[in-house]
C-alpha cells in the first residue's frame, strides 16, 4: 500500500506534499512516516493519506474564456482616462496618468 | 525520433519538468529509471563501509552520528526507490538486480575502509563530491526525484559537517591522528576523481540530453575541486597529485587524468571491496527475509 505524506513544516504553515512511503497498514506507514519525515523535529504534523483515496484533477479547460473572473480581464486604462477628461479632472488626477 | 519525442525533448531541455503520470518516451524513462537505480544503490551499499566503524568509532557521540548518518543514507535508498517504483521496477527487482551485479552503484562504494581516518574522508569528501551531482539534480527534468532531492541534500550537509568535525579533531591532534588522515586521503584522492565520471562533453552524455542531470561530468568535478582543494590544503594536507593546481588565467583545475578504465572496472564490480560488500548485502537479505514474511502475513 502506498502511504502519501503531507508535511506541515511549522503551526499555521500549509500542508505540503513530502513524498510516500510504503507500508502493508497504516501502523506502519505512520511509524515509516514518523522515521522518514519527523525524526529531526523538522515537522509540526504529518497527514497520511492512502494513494488510492485521492482524486486528481489536472485538467481546467477555459472553453468559455474565462478571464473575467481575474485582473488580466479588466483593462480599463482608456475608460478611466475619458471619465477624467470629462469630469475635468485629468490633470489634477492622484497620481497623474492612470 | 517522432515528433511527440522531439517535442518532449524540447520541452524539458527548455526547463519542462515531467510528473508520473505524464506520458514519456520510452528511452527517457529507462534512462531515469537507470540513474535513479544507481543512485538508490549508492545510498543503500554506501552504509556498508561506514556500518564496519559502529562499534569501532572513538567515543559515543561518534557512534550516535554515525548511527544517525546510516539511517539518513538507508533513509535515502528508501525514498529513491520509491521514486522508482512509481516508474514501474518494483523494489524487490531494484534489489535482485543489485545483489546480483546486474545494476550499478557509485565507485566510491566498493573500496575498503581502513582506519577512522578513511570515515572522516568518506564523511566529508566523499559526501562533499556527491552533494555537488545532488544539488544539481535538484533541477532534475522529472519533478518527483528533484523534489525528494530536497529532503536528501539537507540531510548530507549535516553529514559533511560531521565528517569535517571528525577530520579537524584528528589534524589537531597526535601526530599519529594527523598520519591517518594524510594516509585516508592519499588512498581515496584517486576514488575521488573518479567520482564525477569521465569527462565526457554534456551534450553528448544522455543523461544530460534528457536533463536528467542538470551539468556535465566535468563542470561537477571542476565545481567539486574549486569548494575542497582549499579547504583540504589549509589543514596542512598535501594532495596526492603533483600537476593539481589552479589555471588562473581559465579558472579551471588541472590534474593528473585519472585511468578512465580502472573506474569502469570498479563499477561493474571489479573493485577491492566489490564482491564482498555485494556478498554481505546478499546475506543480510536473506537473514531479514523472514520480517517481510511477517509483517505481510500480519497485516493481510
Amino acid at each position: 500500500m502506498i502511504y502519501e505524506v503531507f508535511r506541515q513544516e511549522r503551526k499555521g504553515q500549509p500542508f505540503q506534499h513530502a513524498g510516500s512511503v510504503e507500508a502493508p497498514d497504516e501502523r506502519f506507514a505512520e511509524i515509516y512516516a514518523r522515521e522518514q519525515y519527523g525524526r529531526r523535529q523538522e515537522s509540526a504534523a504529518l497527514w497520511l493519506v492512502r494513494r488510492d483515496a485521492l482524486s486528481e484533477i489536472d485538467d481546467f479547460p477555459d472553453e468559455f474564456d474565462l478571464k473575467y473572473r481575474r485582473v488580466d480581464g479588466y483593462s480599463i486604462k482608456t475608460r478611466l482616462r475619458e471619465a477624467r477628461e470629462k469630469a475635468g479632472t485629468l490633470e489634477t488626477a492622484p497620481g497623474g496618468e492612470p | 525520433m517522432d515528433s511527440r519525442t522531439q517535442e518532449f525533448l524540447e520541452y524539458v531541455q527548455s526547463s519542462g519538468q515531467v510528473e508520473t503520470g505524464d506520458w514519456m518516451p520510452d528511452e527517457y524513462r529507462s534512462k531515469l529509471v537507470k540513474f535513479i537505480e544507481m543512485h538508490g544503490n549508492s545510498e543503500l551499499m554506501g552504509v556498508l563501509p561506514e556500518r564496519d566503524w559502529i562499534l569501532r568509532a572513538p567515543t559515543l557521540q561518534r557512534k550516535l552520528a554515525l548511527t544517525a548518518k546510516i539511517q539518513d543514507e538507508v533513509g535515502h535508498a528508501q525514498l529513491i526507490y520509491r521514486v522508482i517504483e512509481d516508474l514501474g521496477k518494483p523494489r524487490t527487482a531494484c534489489l535482485d538486480d543489485l545483489v546480483s551485479g546486474r545494476s550499478k552503484f557509485h565507485n566510491v562504494f566498493h573500496y575498503p575502509t581502513r582506519t577512522w581516518g578513511d570515515v572522516g574522508v568518506i564523511a566529508w569528501l566523499v559526501d562533499a563530491a556527491a552533494i555537488v551531482s545532488q544539488k544539481a539534480l535538484l533541477k532534475c527534468s522529472y519533478a518527483p526525484y528533484a523534489r525528494i532531492m530536497k529532503k536528501i541534500c539537507w540531510e548530507e550537509s549535516f553529514h559533511i559537517l560531521h565528517g569535517r568535525d571528525v577530520i579537524l579533531a584528528m589534524v589537531t591532534g597526535t601526530q599519529e591522528q594527523f598520519g591517518l588522515v594524510q594516509e585516508a586521503l592519499d588512498r581515496w584522492w584517486e576514488p575521488l576523481m573518479h567520482f564525477h565520471g569521465n569527462p565526457i562533453p554534456a551534450d553528448e552524455d544522455p543523461m544530460y540530453i534528457w536533463r536528467i542531470k542538470s551539468q556535465g561530468n566535468e563542470e561537477a568535478r571542476q565545481q567539486f575541486l574549486e569548494g575542497y582543494v582549499p579547504q583540504i590544503r589549509e589543514l596542512g594536507l598535501e594532495i596526492p597529485d603533483p600537476a593539481l593546481r589552479k589555471d588562473e588565467g581559465t579558472g579551471r583545475w588541472l590534474y593528473t587524468e585519472p585511468d578512465w578504465e580502472k573506474l569502469r572496472a570498479v563499477v561493474t564490480g571489479h573493485g577491492p571491496a566489490s564482491a564482498e560488500r555485494l556478498a554481505f548485502r546478499r546475506l543480510s537479505r536473506e537473514d531479514v527475509a523472514w520480517v517481510e514474511r511477517v509483517v505481510l502475513s500480519e497485516a493481510a
